[in-house]
């Protein structure tokens, strides 16, 4: 409005062209900036004079034997929890979108179930099977197998793994079937149409469009996995926040070492971060006109 | 006499209870372009999507190039095929959408080379150079390299014109194939149809392009209410109706 009414024709004698263009001033948001870096000094200033945090024990013990084994250890459970239920994931999803009543509400009946399950209460029961069912057998249904004791058969380890990987299954089903939802019925019917088989529909047409919608609810499953790791401690397993806790029972050193892992979680968040930026990456192929540069492509330009 | 390329005898189809089609019988020569008009609801896609069992009939038989669709006789009996089999007639029959429905994540190149090799098991490389002798022929040897949403709705159409081709069908099925474009782009896939025409392919387009009727069509069919209320030579259909519903259709279309 103000540039307007001054831009009269006839002025030009004060030399409109001339005129300056001032922004306008936002003195609340320097406040707003200066109170958050005052509180963020503060707290900046805490982590380093505080003799609790024990930095000096902190970087004694964030590379230790122990600690990187048990680091690798939380690494390899998210991993095979991680696959394991994306791959129960794929027939749950396939199971809920089937035209097949039965396929569709066993598969309903699991995810309800296992979504409803605590974690660390499925832990505990897998880890106790052996109280249920004395030994397991491998056969044909009703008919002669061979059997194993079942303490035998599921070590700790196992029970722990098994428990992540069907949890994971229930969500990963879900997060699958709202990405193979999120495909254009056109698809389908395109693929259809040219006569492409069925499974080739699947891992060539559909999922990789899929995908797009899949990978974030799939990378938040992941980091949450990461963290869920730490519950198997209680059935005694060497992982990360297990030996954590054995090293400062023996020292007495708690925060020093809760930091110790709290960091490397941070660290293998920001590394599947990463990860999970690339990959959605991969799959915006198509989708957008052109793909953004990444962070070092930008970086790289801003400095030529 | 020949047997013809399309053959649709008694042809009925409900959804719910909605009854789209109800008896339609019609039959199109090999070499021929077929143009089926109508009204909106009439039937005239779901018609064209039976004719490739995209739709299962409710009654009545397709046959293309005297195959059953969908179907297998035995005496008086159809058994429905499997899904492998329905794939593999399918192939053999070109079908353009009105939306084009091109595989997004798969460069137009791509696009045209998918089906050839996973539906046909042709060897890719030479699948490929003919993908693109292909899309030179709609006009764009210089876009294979290029994803979908980074060409115009009419290239769109186009590359979706030569991935049908690429199967080598016997016969092309279009379906309201200028109707999502705009104006300007409406000549460059028209020119297309005309193109194939006039190379002999087995057509039959539902469309509301008269002006492409008049020009490209052996025949025109006037589909309304799930019944065929007249066919013949454009001349006779669409200059000289003989049913008070195509001239009233007719005059509103010609506008």
């Amino acid at each position: 409005m103000s540039l307007l009414s001054t831009h009269r024709p006839g002025n030009a004698a004060t030399g409109d062209d001339a005129l300056v263009v001032v922004p306008a001033r936002h003195p609340w948001r320097w406040v707003a900036t200066g109170l958050v870096l005052i509180v963020l000094a503060q707290f900046v200033h805490g982590l380093v004079t505080n003799p609790g945090w024990d930095w000096p024990a902190f970087a004694g013990y964030f590379l230790e034997k122990s600690i990187v084994e048990a680091l690798l250890l939380t690494i390899g459970l998210t991993a095979a929890g991680a696959v394991l239920g994306f791959l129960g994931g794929i027939p749950l999803a396939a199971m809920r979108l089937s035209r097949n009543p039965v396929l569709a509400a066993v598969s309903w009946t699991y995810i309800w179930v296992f979504r409803s399950v605590p974690l660390l209460v499925q832990l505990l029961f897998w880890a106790n099977l052996g109280y249920l069912y004395e030994s397991l057998q491998f056969g044909i249904p009703f008919g002669p197998g061979i059997s194993f004791p079942t303490t035998g058969l599921i070590s700790s380890f196992g029970a722990a793994l098994i428990g992540l990987a069907l949890h994971e299954a229930a969500y990963a089903g879900e997060i699958i079937r709202a990405g193979l939802l999120s495909v254009d019925h056109g698809q389908h019917e395109a693929a259809a149409a040219l006569g492409i088989p069925r499974t080739r529909q699947f891992w060539r047409i559909v999922l990789p469009q899929a995908m797009r919608a899949i990978l974030p609810n799939a990378a938040n499953l992941l980091v949450n996995l990461l963290k869920s790791t730490s519950i198997v401690y209680v059935l005694a397993i060497g992982e990360l926040f297990y030996q954590v806790q054995v090293v400062y029972g023996r020292t007495g050193r708690v925060v020093p070492l809760l930091m110790v892992a709290t960091v490397w979680y941070v660290i293998l968040t920001a590394a599947l971060s990463v990860l999970q930026y690339y990959t959605e990456r991969h799959f915006a192929r198509g989708a957008v006109r052109a793909l953004p540069p990444t962070p070092f492509q930008r970086l790289r330009r801003a400095l030529r | 006499m020949t047997t013809p390329m399309v053959e649709i005898s008694g042809v009925h189809k409900s959804f719910g209870s909605t009854a789209v089609l109800r008896g339609i019988d019609l039959t199109a020569r090999a070499g021929t372009v077929t143009v089926i008009l109508g009204p909106s609801g009439s039937g005239k896609s779901t018609l064209l999507r039976c004719v490739n069992h995209l739709e299962k009939v409710d009654r009545g038989l397709v046959r293309v190039d005297g195959e059953l669709i969908g179907y297998r006789r035995t005496g008086d009996r159809l058994h429905e095929l499997s899904e492998r089999q329905i794939l593999r007639q399918r192939a053999g029959i070109g079908f353009v959408f009105q939306n084009f429905n091109l595989f997004p994540h798969l460069t137009a190149l791509q696009n045209v080379a998918e089906a050839p090799i996973s539906a046909l098991g042709r060897p890719p490389s030479r699948v490929y150079a003919r993908a693109h002798e292909l899309l030179e022929r709609v006009g764009l040897g210089d876009r294979g390299d290029a994803y979908p949403r980074q060409l115009s709705g009419g290239q769109q159409q186009r590359v979706a014109i030569a991935r049908a081709l690429a199967l080598d069908p016997k016969l092309i099925l279009f379906d309201e194939p200028t109707s999502a474009l705009d104006p300007e782009l409406v000549g460059e896939v028209l020119d297309v149809l005309r193109d194939l025409a006039r190379d002999g392919t087995t057509m039959i387009v539902v469309t509301h392009e008269i002006g492409f009727a008049r020009e490209a069509a052996d025949t025109v069919v006037f589909l309304d209410e799930g019944r065929v209320v007249e066919q013949g030579p454009p001349a006779e259909v669409l200059d000289r109706p003989r049913h008070e519903r195509t001239r009233a259709f007719l005059s509103k279309v010609l506008v």
